[in-house]
């Protein structure tokens, strides 16, 4: 993996959230406050304009570039959460100029652990990470198990899939959600899906 | 929802920019990163530093001045600051005793004034407000909101920074405020984010969320619009209950609308609560009446009380100079 494929993940990934505006929307004006979608736009926005200086970055460089940039840009409770994400990535990755699938998928865990630290949330509290932690686990096994990348996305896909739908029934202890007590039974976690949007961006982009 | 805007993702810079000339005399309106200090720096003394999501002035940036704060970060609207605008404001203002935070206690402006503290250089503290009885304390969740009464802490330690107070004395005096202070808002309307162009929740018109925080999510229940007198006493009752004043205390009372109720009800709910409060053989000794935590043009609006002492009189009663609150 080298910096140009980060920077094809992230536009992907642009394009993925863009096309679920909608249904994004509504999950968090159901549930939220209205502002998931326009905040992780923006972030989007922020890292597609500055794409020529990350291309003069090595991953980890570039990760960590996008981190602070996403922290300065997207604010709310994502800004932190997804600066974290990526910061950590990134210092993971410090010293793999090339990294493979196996070497990503600890940044990857090391990022999803940033985001439980920061945000001190844990599964089943209807958050991102209700999606994120299984995608990441299942990623660890699947590499270290040599599975080929088509069987590996797809099963990634299906496992993002599972658990965004599975944020439905659960009452949020964590996140703006959590005011609602049982009121946000029912409704998915915004957050949860553009996780689970994210990994379908990025899963297409690698099996095209 | 019909709105003045010209471009939406230039509304903030612009009511920013038009708030900066109508109080050239008192603030300076920094951006990119955005903040906003007083003009004139302050003296040598601890500097106070707000900041939160838009879309509830006058709060934070018209409470810049002498004996409040010293600077305030604006987010967009609803959504928190980040880091670099505190880093930003803080080594703009930071007089070298010390810089104080004080934080509603919201996951985002909690996790990016967290992060801001962490890469200072300089000594600062926080102050976390979470005044809003709506939401029970838990262990579980964020726990309860920084609502209305955040403007009563950054009043009062505001004045005793201004009197020479140290870091640690203002950050004491912030979570004791906080500790004697509790609010709760009611909503009949909901708000509309301008970016998002339609309502945050629907609500019938014979409806009110009781509970609501000033974001427009929701409170404890939603039900059926009840009197006015009616309403102040279930709020008072959960204010109180929270607080448990002694028989004869006196207390702060601010009534405070959020954006789209007139002056006309908040004062009728301001002799309301007056009523339920003297009954309670309690002293209203100080009262404040207005719109100055808004949510956007929601209609409605949210009692606080802060139990006081001379110390927090004499504090709340010290001179105030700024663009929303003078005296």
């Amino acid at each position: 993996m080298n910096t140009q494929d980060i920077i094809a993940a992230v536009e992907a990934v642009h394009a993925g959230i863009l096309a679920n505006e909608d249904q994004i929307e509504s999950l968090d004006r159901a549930i939220g406050d209205g502002d998931h979608f326009i905040n992780v736009r923006r972030g989007c926005e922020a890292i597609t304009a500055i794409k020529a200086e990350l291309l003069t970055l090595p991953p980890a460089q570039a990760f960590s570039r996008i981190g602070m940039k996403l922290l300065s840009t997207i604010g709310g409770a994502s800004g932190p959460l997804i600066g974290s994400f990526f910061i950590s990535m990134g210092r993971d990755l410090e010293g793999s100029p090339e990294p493979d699938e196996k070497r990503f998928a600890r940044a990857l865990a090391a990022g999803v652990q940033a985001i439980k630290s920061r945000g001190k949330a844990e599964l089943g509290e209807k958050t991102m990470l209700d999606v994120l932690i299984p995608v990441s686990r299942l990623l660890l096994r699947l590499v270290d198990e040599g599975s080929d990348r088509d069987t590996l996305c797809a099963k990634l896909k299906q496992e993002a899939e599972f658990n965004m739908l599975a944020t439905r029934d659960m009452i949020a202890t964590k996140g703006r959600a959590h005011f609602l007590g049982d009121r946000a039974l029912g409704h998915i976690d915004p957050g949860a899906k553009t996780s689970q949007v994210a990994l379908f961006a990025v899963c297409d982009l690698l099996t095209a | 929802m019909k709105k003045f805007v010209n471009d939406v993702e230039q509304l903030l810079a612009e009511s920013l920019q038009g708030m900066a000339a109508a109080h050239g005399d008192l603030l300076s309106l920094h951006l990119d990163p955005t903040f906003v200090t007083r003009k004139q720096r302050a003296p040598s003394k601890v500097v106070l530093i707000s900041g939160g999501g838009s879309g509830h002035e006058p709060l934070h940036c018209g409470f810049i001045g002498k004996g409040m704060l010293d600077a305030a970060c604006p987010g967009q609207v609803f959504t928190s600051p980040t880091p670099d605008q505190m880093l930003a404001a803080a080594l703009a203002v930071d007089r070298g005793h010390g810089v104080l935070f004080i934080v509603k206690n919201y996951a985002g402006d909690v996790m990016n004034f967290q992060m801001a503290a962490e890469m200072m250089l300089q000594p600062c503290a926080t102050v976390l407000v979470n005044d809003d009885v709506a939401i029970e304390r838990s262990t579980h969740g964020t726990g309860r909101r920084g609502v209305a009464g955040t403007l009563i802490v950054e009043k009062i330690v505001g004045a005793a920074a201004e009197a020479g107070a140290s870091l640690q004395q203002c950050k004491v005096l912030g979570d004791r405020v906080n500790s004697l202070t509790a609010s709760m808002g009611v909503a009949f309307t909901s708000c509309t984010v301008p970016a998002a162009r339609r309502p945050t929740f629907d609500i019938a018109d014979d409806e009110m969320e009781f509970g609501v925080g000033i974001h427009g999510e929701p409170g404890r229940r939603r039900g059926p619009v009840r009197p006015a007198q009616q309403l102040v006493e279930e709020l008072l009752n959960a204010i109180l209950g929270d607080l448990h004043p002694k028989p004869g205390s006196q207390v702060l009372l601010h009534v405070n609308g959020f954006g789209g109720t007139p002056l006309l009800e908040l004062y009728l709910l301001n002799h309301c609560a007056n009523q339920v409060l003297q009954a309670q053989g309690l002293k209203v000794a100080r009262t404040l009446v207005g719109n100055y935590t808004t949510a956007l043009e929601m209609a409605g609006g949210s009692l606080t009380v802060t139990l006081l002492d001379e110390e927090l009189k004499s504090l709340w009663d010290a001179p105030v100079h700024t663009a929303a609150l003078r005296w």
